[in-house]
């Protein structure tokens, strides 16, 4: 019953793959893209990956199904202009036999891989008491791996410092996305006045319970920026003027904040980022208290993009 | 045939089907969608190895898959700065093509900031 449902999952997925790239509307192609994204919400919970489930989900469906419905909209009409682009058949050809070329090799990595499969699992299960945190992916996330999730709080405000940056000269400093319109009885404001103080605690439940169970900061903050934009979108808060120092200030807290519980390891602990004994949880916990505003007011600003009016309202 | 090797087929076929789009098709927010679909195709084939490292009552293997959340991120992040390039290249433009023999309307229409 299960392989048969597997078996189905797939080929769903791969049916809406192949929506997402030939479908002749680029709109259409986005909404395949985004029922694909929910579906593989289903792969990684077979995969066990509950806390890649909720990433998925909130991040890989959501927030970048809604980046690219907000940019097929924007980008309507110039289907017809790239189509006349469109490469010939010889080059068609080169490009099917390549890719399948890929997947062949691919397909054949997978049937070959090492039997036992190597795993750091026991690793982690055996060192996890000393973080003191009982999800093992968080443990990884802010302790065995911290180095990579402060890259990756760093990537995240170098990419929307790249956002802004491709700001008109004339707009500098003013606020992203465009004027939404209010309309006080239509069903939007109602959703986004009803909704948010349920999303609100969902999400912070997530960041929350992410310590022992499955959720974290990315998965919570990503809810809070949903509400945040929702907000926005019906027109009953505008997006904050770029130049704003309180806004500057809390973009950059976060991933600060992580590089001075690295330095208090580098003297404390002889490593950058390594936690003294009997301080790991609580200084987990400042680092996911301080990245969780940064992140969730990252998240919201890349989604509303690159300022295209003045910070007058 | 066992699960993690059933979603690591299907994974080597989505970064063939993205890899096709993305090559053939000239649309720049067709090539951004078609790159994230390559992309979730390799989360996918990590995460099947993920799975076939369950051990010590884990269902997974947790580093990669703590590296597949920070992947999906940045992912997003990346698909983000792609979009907003793509929004700009459109204002300024007028088109969104991105073929250099392309008559250049850019500097006649719209003038420079």
């Amino acid at each position: 019953m299960i392989v048969a449902l597997n078996v189905g999952l797939v080929a769903l997925i791969l049916g809406l793959a192949v929506w997402a790239i030939v479908a002749r509307e680029p709109f259409a192609a986005v909404v395949g893209f985004i029922a694909y994204g929910l579906l593989l919400t289903l792969v990684w919970v077979q995969l066990h990956g509950i806390d890649v489930a909720l990433t998925e989900a909130a991040i890989g469906g959501g927030l970048t199904g809604a980046l690219l419905i907000g940019a097929a909209t924007r980008l309507r009409g110039t289907e017809a202009e790239a189509r006349a682009e469109r490469p010939g058949p010889a080059t068609r050809w080169l490009a099917a036999a390549v890719s399948v070329a890929v997947t062949l090799a691919l397909a054949a990595c997978v049937l070959v891989l090492p039997v036992p499969a190597p795993t750091l699992a026991p690793e982690v299960a055996a060192h996890m008491a000393a973080t003191e945190v009982g999800n093992p992916i968080t443990s990884v996330l802010l302790a065995f791996r911290a180095m990579d999730t402060l890259l990756e709080a760093i990537v995240l405000l170098f990419a929307l410092i790249g956002v802004w940056s491709l700001t008109p000269d004339r707009f500098w400093g003013g606020r992203p996305g465009l004027r939404q319109g209010y309309d006080a009885n239509g069903i939007l404001a109602y959703a986004a006045r009803l909704l948010p103080p349920i999303g609100i605690v969902a999400g912070i439940y997530i960041f929350w319970v992410g310590a022992d169970r499955p959720g974290g900061k990315f998965q919570g903050a990503t809810i809070l920026a949903a509400m945040w934009l929702l907000v926005m979108m019906a027109g009953l808060a505008d997006a904050p003027p770029i130049r704003r120092t309180w806004l500057r200030a809390l973009l950059v807290a976060g991933p600060l904040a992580f590089i001075a519980v690295g330095l208090v390891g580098a003297v404390r602990a002889g490593a950058f980022l390594a936690y003294p004994p009997g301080l790991a949880k609580p200084l987990i916990l400042a680092i996911e208290f301080a990245l969780m505003p940064t992140l969730t007011l990252i998240l919201g600003l890349m989604l509303v993009g690159t300022p295209q009016r003045g910070d007058t309202p | 045939m066992n699960v993690p090797t059933l979603f690591g087929l299907c994974a080597a076929a989505l970064v063939g089907i993205g890899l096709y789009g993305l090559i053939v098709d000239p649309h720049p927010l067709r090539k951004i969608l078609a790159f994230n679909v390559v992309g979730s195709g390799v989360f996918v084939l990590f995460g099947a190895i993920a799975r076939r490292g369950a051990a010590a009552g884990m269902g997974g293997d947790p580093v990669p898959q703590a590296l597949l959340i920070t992947g999906i991120v940045v992912a997003f992040s990346a698909t983000a700065l792609a979009v907003a390039l793509l929004k700009r290249l459109s204002d300024e433009a007028g088109s969104v093509t991105l073929s250099s023999d392309a008559p250049a309307r850019a500097k006649s229409d719209a003038g420079h900031d």
